[in-house]
């Protein structure tokens, strides 16, 4: 307790790490942020690069919604448009979704433990520019004359070069298999930081929320990225050395493909979003001024999520012809997983009821992940159900609920975090007024555009089709997205301004700007590159509440 | 028998007036889509249309445009349909309820409102109330597993043998990149065994025979997946794998549906067209379908021309040496009310700017132009234009 009730620190007003000297030219920054091993420039690093990732796939999902604002149009020809949902769907995920998260962990795992760094940061070094790498290389396969055309899930055979000729797919699947090696040091990262550094007195019982969530995240990761990368090695052999692995005609299976990418592709869902669920579960207890309701229900329902989502890939293919008996076992394990997640959900509400919210930016962002993942979650039930799954896959449906998951979900919720975690990364406030004008932008305009494509969907329009006939009742929906994507698209302007001009124009954050419970707020903003002068002891799960309430300290009811 | 085109009165309307508008209506593509149906002058096109909205209401109003999923025409659409309402119930229940709450909590825990000095109780959790809302999701997913269960076993079905008296159609469908292929092997036991492409004709049922419909699903290059909305959910077509589809209908007339898995440049224009004929219509055109190609006199030299040209590598022609495999059978092609697997009406004009140009039509397809001279292209219209 010494080492807690000693912290308070006078509020330092820094705009840079305290050990990079005032004078440093830009060249030795240079050099600074390209040999760092430190993971909270790494953790920069990750968001700066998602961030520039979700511009570029961004503007290809506008130019994409223009193509279809009218049926039969001709912006783009059919080559342009299938190479943009291919590359757009592969930088959300890959370059977008994952580094981001990562990042973000990157940055506050350690400080939420009270650790002074990961625990192997020339890894996390590797881990950021491989992924790095990764992504320049699927953009490179524009040098050979165009993105791959084969859909983000490329399915088999189209892989194949009989019908992808030149080398743009293999650009593709080569530029993932680096990225996935990147994803992975990242994963074996968190499980050694979260297992083997916390601080005195953090048991795995009493870390904060979010390294929980990392740390399920991270055993996804390892179960989930080498299958793919294992299949994408298959890709490539097939293509550059003449295996058959997918190659029908020789005994190949295209339906293996199909298996191994979902393998991945379902758990890389919760990938996704458990580390937003950690994030909200951060931020909603702050600023409803309450204790999250249920730690223990919440970390069980985090394992039971990451358990069940191993079980649940083949609800993607119902429309394959599995038969009965598999179909049913997808469709109880997805059913399944609505029951932890429900869990999660009830007790994000009991920890707001009775509490006293303040809408700042956070928690503005952690309402709309909770306003509209529901839906997406409820879409997901829809899709569960496998005879409703026959006529709903790869329909607009599909496209509006996945969207709804991962935009509603993961984008609205990791906004949270980035609004909540700035002041402790910079010193800086946000601008809450610009926070506000994105968020609204953002709701708005993403109801606005992916609402319409689950009626688009239900109407018969399959995904991924350049264009379409008049005459089905599309045209309307389809003009009301691409509505939608245009009071969108400047939300991410207004973050990216925000981001860059709060950075002197910010107010000054102090060390606790939220009055918030958790270890990272108890040293610096910016944190020094050692984090924690001396490695506090914990006792409970809100340290800081220990500490701001002796009177009443967290461990007298954990 | 209804023959509608895609592109009727209203729908024909909405599209032309957008090519106007786009100053896109000299784009071959275009003229040819919105070329008119006899319907269309009856009906005129020339009030003001608000993006579509006409288009919309000739679909609700069960136009053949109508591809809604809400619209089932066969009974295993229809169990989907009643699978889909009790899950919107359930979710929607759900949704009411939990966003409801939230929204409740929002504005009435909200700062100005709470007015408090220190910090609220603080709640560590509630062992009955977490058993509680752990129960409450667990009896919905027993329900819904139970009713999915129920549709499905209702929907997947294994297909019969095909045996005598059974009024029932076995028809291979074989998926290539971007168009369909349906070898007709039995009808009420006979056996068929004739090849044609991108329409399919069915039998319709009606209160005292139930017609059925078994697809056998294959494909010959990568996948596809086989989707028309208001007959029934979609089955992929899997390379190397054998899947079948179940398809009734009580609905005369014409059914739309289109390709549902990416399968390339051309993925959006694979689609497929079904007609479901009385039965008399379907004998009539079984019998027509099933005789080798019409010889006619006059086109004698189109076919010799047709016959020398590389036509042959890829298209079939019953009763002649034309036997390539990779290409749709052309037969009886006027028999077809679509080319290019339904994206354009066949009419005389539409097939010559085919022959001549299929990359204008249809860019990406893997039919080349072939750079024909004026007099062979026409010749071996002429001669097309008879395979009726």
């Amino acid at each position: 307790m010494s080492s807690l009730v000693e912290q308070p620190r006078s509020i330092e007003l820094t705009d840079r790490p305290a050990d990079v000297p005032m004078n440093m030219g830009w060249t030795a920054q240079l050099h600074e942020w390209l040999t760092t091993v430190d993971h909270k420039k790494i953790g920069i690093m990750y968001v700066v690069m998602s961030i520039v990732f979700l511009v570029i796939g961004g503007s290809e999902a506008i130019l994409m919604r223009w193509q279809l604002f009218y049926p039969r149009s001709k912006v783009l020809d059919q080559d342009t448009f299938n190479q943009l949902f291919t590359m757009h769907g592969t930088t959300m995920v890959f370059f977008v979704g994952m580094p981001i998260l990562i990042g973000i962990g990157n940055y506050f795992v350690p400080l939420m433990i009270g650790a002074r760094d990961m625990a192997f940061p020339r890894l996390n070094a590797f881990g950021f520019w491989v992924t790095l790498f990764g992504g320049i290389m699927v953009y490179m396969s524009y040098i050979t004359g165009g993105a791959p055309a084969v859909g983000w899930f490329a399915y088999a055979p189209l892989t194949s070069t009989t019908f992808s000729r030149g080398a743009a797919t293999d650009f593709w699947a080569l530029g993932l298999i680096v990225s996935g090696i990147g994803t992975i040091a990242a994963g074996v990262n968190f499980i050694a930081t979260i297992l083997g550094m916390h601080a005195p007195g953090m048991t795995l019982r009493k870390v904060p929320f979010f390294v929980w969530t990392m740390l399920w995240t991270s055993f996804q990761i390892l179960l989930a990225i080498p299958p793919l990368t294992a299949a994408l090695t298959m890709i490539i052999f097939d293509r550059q050395f003449g295996a058959h692995f997918f190659d029908v005609p020789n005994g190949g299976s295209a339906y293996l493909w199909q298996h191994l990418f979902w393998f991945f592709g379902h758990p890389e869902v919760y990938i996704l979003i458990l580390p937003v669920f950690g994030m909200v579960s951060e931020i909603i207890p702050v600023f409803s001024r309450k204790v999250l309701f249920g730690y223990e229900f919440m970390a069980a329902a985090t394992m039971g999520i990451a358990f069940i989502s191993l079980s649940v890939w083949a609800h993607h293919m119902f429309c394959v012809g599995m038969g009965r008996m598999p179909d049913l076992f997808f469709a109880v394990a997805t059913f399944l997983v609505s029951i932890p997640t429900g869990i999660k959900f009830f007790n994000w509400l009991a920890t707001m009821y009775g509490g006293r919210i303040r809408f700042a930016s956070p928690m503005l962002f952690s309402f709309g992940f909770l306003s509209m993942f529901l839906i997406g979650g409820l879409t997901g039930i829809m899709l569960g159900a496998a005879p409703f799954d026959f006529q709903l896959s790869d329909s607009y449906f599909v496209v509006g609920h996945f969207h709804w998951v991962l935009i509603g979900g993961t984008l609205f919720g990791t906004f949270a975090g980035i609004h909540y975690w700035y002041p402790k990364v910079t010193g800086r406030m946000l601008s809450e007024r610009l926070a506000r004008w994105q968020f609204w932008l953002l709701y708005i305009g993403f109801i606005l555009t992916f609402g319409p494509m689950h009626i688009s969907g239900v109407l018969g329009m399959p995904r991924r089709i350049y264009t379409y006939d008049a005459g089905h009742g599309w045209e309307i929906w389809n003009q009301l997205s691409t509505l939608g994507a245009l009071i969108q698209a400047p939300s991410y302007a207004i973050l990216v301004y925000n981001l860059i001009t709060s950075l002197w124009k910010g107010k000054p954050a102090g060390d606790d700007p939220w009055d918030a419970w958790t270890l990272e707020w108890m040293t610096t903003s910016p944190p020094p590159s050692y984090n924690f002068e001396e490695v506090p002891t914990v006792h409970s799960r809100r340290p800081l509440w220990d500490l701001k309430h002796p009177e009443d300290p967290d461990w007298l009811y954990e | 028998m209804q023959t509608y085109l895609v592109a009727n009165q209203d729908v024909g309307g909405a599209a032309l007036r957008i090519g106007r508008r786009d100053g896109r209506l000299r784009n071959p593509t275009q003229r040819i889509y919105c070329r008119s149906t006899g319907e269309r002058e009856i009906r005129g096109i020339d009030h003001v249309d608000v993006i579509g909205q006409r288009a919309l209401l000739a679909a609700v109003q069960g136009s053949p445009g109508n591809m809604s999923i809400f619209a089932p025409a066969s009974p295993g659409a229809h169990s989907i349909v009643d699978l889909a309402i009790l899950t919107f119930v359930v979710t929607g229940l759900i949704f009411v309820i939990v966003e409801g709450v939230l929204l409740y909590s929002v504005w009435r825990f909200r700062q100005p409102r709470v007015e408090q000095v220190g910090e609220p109780p603080q709640v560590y959790g509630s062992m009955p109330i977490e058993v509680a809302w752990t129960a409450a999701p667990t009896l919905i997913v027993f329900f819904l597993v139970l009713v999915t269960t129920r549709t499905l076993w209702d929907v997947e079905k294994t297909p019969p043998e095909s045996k005598a008296g059974d009024n029932a159609l076995f028809v291979t469908v074989i998926g290539h990149q971007w168009w369909w292929e349906y070898v007709y092997e039995t009808y009420d036991g006979r056996t068929l065994g004739f090849v044609t492409a991108n329409e399919l004709h069915m039998p319709v049922s009606d209160d005292n025979t139930s017609r059925h419909v078994y697809l056998t699903l294959k494909s010959a290059d990568v996948c596809h997946s086989y989707w028309v909305p208001r007959l029934a959910g979609k089955v992929d077509l899997i390379p190397g794998r054998v899947n079948s589809l179940m398809l009734e209908t009580k609905e005369p007339g014409l059914q739309l549906g289109q390709c549902a898995e990416f399968c390339g440049a051309q993925h959006a224009n694979m689609l497929l067209r079904v007609n479901v004929d009385t039965p008399e219509e379907f004998e009539r055109w079984l019998a027509n379908e099933s005789k080798p190609a019409d010889e006619d006199a006059a086109v004698v030299d189109g076919k010799a021309n047709f016959l020398t040209q590389s036509c042959v590598n890829c298209h079939a022609v019953r009763g002649t040496p034309a036997r390539g495999t990779y290409a749709p059978d052309l037969t009886h092609l006027m028999s077809r009310q679509t080319l290019a697997s339904g994206i354009i009406e066949n009419t005389p004009e539409t097939l010559a700017d085919w022959v001549r140009d299929p990359q204008a039509v249809k860019p990406g397809c893997l039919m080349p132009a072939f750079g024909l001279n004026e007099r062979d292209q026409k010749s071996i219209v002429r001669y097309l234009l008879s395979l009726r």
